[in-house]
């Protein structure tokens, strides 16, 4: 079991706001002193740049980027290091894929993504689809609020190009059973390329990449633990090899002269510029940290919170409440979202902010999602190791107040 | 709740009670507009005499700010000219809200000036 108050002393932020209640790591995690240290340690005792330098300060701070690159690269499972590409978090490995793809995309293929997307995995696609001439094609929920299996099977065929989708939604907080959809798409088709959002997985489930079978994973450090600014595209090598760089600078080439250049391996051949060197070693100890935890725990500690939130929720204010996504918690994240009848998600995150409970409003960035609903947006609370059933119990309170306030 | 929140007795108060909320059969004027970002939606209704707001009704659904706002917004024009309601700036609202908004909710507060000056631009077909 975690023991909540022995984990918020290695937050430094309670120490500024002792009564903080963060129900919103779902977007951004708050920071361990351990990870805040090992940026700090960079930028004090050895902040040189990496793969340039000679001495012995570069050749440290280059040991210490490999290494964390390394780091990710066991984390997730990757056969080799060679294939994690750090970028400046999950929206830029996304739209970096999509980049890389889009040679491979034409006129009356197919796009596949779901209605649960974030922006960061639905936009690049309706994007690229609209420059190629290629089609869109969204996989809808079903009435539990679950991804509809049946319906992706029948929207990939022998021109689907690439299949986007999240591990854990957003706003739904439902486990998409990864492995299996994969496995689906490829049956159907082997040449179709499947990238996988592991934003909000990879500090609540085990992410086995080669399980998966997933051609591309992106993830941010900053939703578990790591600073914001990075985050890694996973590749499998034998594609990352065939494609060719989309951003081009320092760093990324073998050979170049005014008429000719010969592009570096891989990864190295799409980290054009300096990188944020000091992100990158700070999400390696974040990582590190969750390992001292223990992701079972933290899995358990989340799903035992989630339980407890939706039963108090449901209990406190029976049909006024509506939870989005399944109501059974071994499918869901820590993410719950729901909408209060007759009182808007403005007012309730307001008002409980004013209370030091932090919520988030609004559609999450999910807009598809909340209008295939028919929502217009939604309070969402989201659960770490630092959160308590007594936080939530008083969450409780304050939503009761809430509601008295503003109920008409 | 704490005594420094925004939600004071005034707005809740146009929340709860809001004034002029309806629509107006014979309106000469009407408008709308939404934040789809968070579905705030506002709709006013005005009829306009000889160049004076001569009666008005808002009707929507959203947040306290941004209800709140068009119920004391429509208070406020009643009986101005034409030129006075289309020369009203944003600060105008804060002050008739009584309160600072943050950048994230300044748009809920000013959706109703949005609104009134859309209405004020379009005549209804009549």
């Amino acid at each position: 079991m975690i023991n909540v108050q022995d984990v918020k002393k290695n937050f430094p932020i309670f120490k500024h706001h002792p009564d903080l209640i963060y129900f919103d790591s779902a977007s951004t995690s708050l920071k361990p002193k351990t990870v805040i240290g090992a940026e700090k340690e960079y930028l004090e005792q050895y902040s040189a740049n990496v793969g340039r330098g000679l001495y012995p300060l570069a050749e440290k701070a280059t040991e210490k980027f490999e290494a964390a690159r390394e780091k990710v690269a066991c984390y997730i499972k990757a056969t080799d290091s060679k294939e994690i590409i750090f970028t400046a978090g999950t929206t830029s490995s996304i739209n970096l894929v999509a980049g890389l793809l889009s040679h491979m995309v034409n006129d009356g293929d197919n796009i596949v993504t779901t209605i649960i997307e974030h922006h960061s995995n639905f936009l690049p696609w309706k994007e690229l689809a609209k420059q190629k001439s290629a089609k869109l094609r969204i996989v809808n929920i079903t009435q539990e609020g679950e991804l509809d299996m049946e319906m992706l099977k029948k929207t990939i065929d022998a021109r689907t190009k690439i299949v986007a989708f999240s591990a854990i939604s957003n706003v739904l907080g439902i486990i998409n059973p990864v492995e299996k959809m994969i496995a689906a798409v490829k049956n159907i088709n082997p040449q179709t390329l499947v990238l996988v959002d592991a934003a909000q997985a990879v500090g609540a489930l085990p992410v086995d990449v080669i399980k998966w079978d997933a051609d591309f994973v992106a993830c941010s450090a900053h939703k578990i633990f790591g600073p914001t600014g990075i985050g890694i595209l996973y590749g499998k090598s034998g594609i990352l090899e065939t494609l060719s760089p989309v951003t081009f600078g320092g760093g990324m080439v073998s050979e170049t002269s005014a008429q000719h250049q010969v592009y570096e391996k891989i990864p190295t051949r799409f980290e054009a510029g300096t990188p944020n060197i000091a992100g990158a070693i700070a999400f390696a100890r974040a990582l590190d940290y969750i390992e001292s935890i223990g992701l079972a725990k933290i899995r358990l500690h989340e799903k035992t919170l989630t339980a407890h939130a939706m039963k108090r929720l449901n209990a406190a204010f029976g049909n006024a409440i509506n939870i989005l996504g399944p109501t059974d918690p071994q499918k869901r994240g820590g993410i719950i979202s729901f909408s209060f009848a007759g009182i808007h998600p403005h007012d309730i995150a307001h008002l409980l902010g004013e209370e030091n409970i932090c919520v988030r409003a609004g559609h999450h960035c999910a807009a598809p999602l909340h209008q295939a609903l028919g929502i217009d947006a939604t309070t969402r609370i989201s659960f770490s190791i630092y959160n308590s059933e007594e936080e939530i119990d008083k969450f409780i309170e304050a939503l009761q107040q809430v509601k008295q306030k503003l109920k008409i | 709740m704490s005594n420094a929140s925004i939600y004071h007795d005034l707005i809740l108060d146009h929340y709860r009670n809001p004034r002029n909320y309806g629509t107006l059969a014979r309106a000469t004027h009407h408008g709308t507009s939404n934040n789809p970002n968070c579905g705030d939606k506002l709709q006013m209704d005005i009829i306009i005499k000889n160049g004076i707001i001569e009666d008005m009704r808002f009707s929507g659904s959203g947040c306290a700010i941004s209800q709140a706002s068009a119920s004391l917004l429509t208070e406020a024009v009643k009986k101005k000219t034409l030129e006075e309601a289309f020369s009203l700036e944003p600060q105008k609202i804060l002050d008739l809200l009584g309160v600072t908004l943050s950048s994230v909710r300044i748009k809920c507060g000013l959706l109703s000036l949005e609104t009134l000056k859309k209405a004020l631009r379009r005549k209804t077909t009549k």
